[in-house]
């Protein structure tokens, strides 16, 4: 969710190394990016590292940029390629997990959980336990899943810029993206339909 | 679910239902289904309310302020903040 009210960035000045226009580019991209670190590695501090690292290499490599995506997905890609980088790096046990079913068919997708629980109170789904389970289910999901998951559902990209600033096809970013949402729907159910029990 | 063939053909499509983004002449093949589907109704009123909760929870959910004063500072530009 990029602050649309912004006004629109000067790429030329930005490339140039303009510092005003470099510093407005950073306040207006700050925020998403941490978002999306955030829930790729569900850790303030390394998602504050990937941060800062996003904007270094592409503060670095600015001049090279050639327009042919959004300045806004040329960022996301480096952040998810650094929130990778970061999974890669910790234990060696926790290797990167891939959803390894193919990206042409929809084999695979569990619906197991038929209970209706959206007429829950609103309250139930903005409280803190609520937050906590949504974040450890989408940290459950296989980082191919969740940066898709993230980037079209989270910060509200098209199918269109979520397959550039993932370099995937669109019908990839679409195969993905229904398995990440049926597996997060199935996730949620298990937990709210226990909460409707208490109704 | 009862309908099987039917209902797995749904489930496949739902991500693009519920994102508007199929066809017309589909769109209302599938309606039909889901007014005679309970169980497929159930799941894309769960699946929307998913993903709905998710853009809720960060909505408005910013980087810290120490974090953005750290990243301006690392950055060299933090005299041109306003």
């Amino acid at each position: 969710m990029i602050n649309e009210e912004s006004e629109p960035l000067n790429l030329k000045k930005v490339q140039s190394g303009d510092p005003e226009e470099l510093t407005r580019m950073v306040q207006q991209y700050s925020d998403p990016i941490y978002r999306v670190a955030l829930r790729m590695l569900n850790n303030q501090a390394e998602a504050e590292d990937v941060l800062q690292e996003t904007f270094i290499k592409a503060l670095r490599s600015l001049e090279n940029f050639e327009g042919r995506s959004n300045l806004s997905t040329w960022l996301y890609r480096i952040a998810v390629n650094e929130s990778l980088m970061v999974i890669r790096k910790r234990k060696p046990e926790v290797s990167i997990i891939h959803d390894d079913t193919g990206d042409e068919d929809n084999e695979g997708i569990s619906v197991s959980q038929i209970v209706d629980w959206c007429c829950l109170p609103e309250s139930e789904f903005l409280s803190n336990e609520t937050r906590s389970v949504l974040n450890d289910a989408i940290q459950k999901l296989p980082e191919n899943l969740r940066s898709v998951f993230i980037l079209r559902d989270i910060e509200g990209l098209s199918i269109i810029e979520t397959a550039q600033a993932l370099e995937l096809t669109e019908t990839n970013v679409k195969t993905r993206l229904l398995r990440a949402r049926m597996k997060l729907r199935e996730e949620l159910s298990v937990y709210f339909g226990e909460r409707m029990s208490e109704y | 679910m009862e309908k099987h063939l039917h209902c797995k053909d749904f489930v496949d499509t739902i991500s693009s239902y519920v994102d508007g983004d199929l066809s017309e002449e589909l769109c209302v093949e599938l309606d039909k289904h889901l007014s005679e589907c309970d169980n497929c109704r159930i799941v894309v009123n769960t699946l929307r309310k998913t993903i709905d909760i998710y853009q809720h929870q960060a909505e408005n959910e910013k980087a810290p302020e120490d974090v953005k004063d750290r990243l301006f500072y690392r950055l060299n530009i933090e005299q041109f903040r306003k």
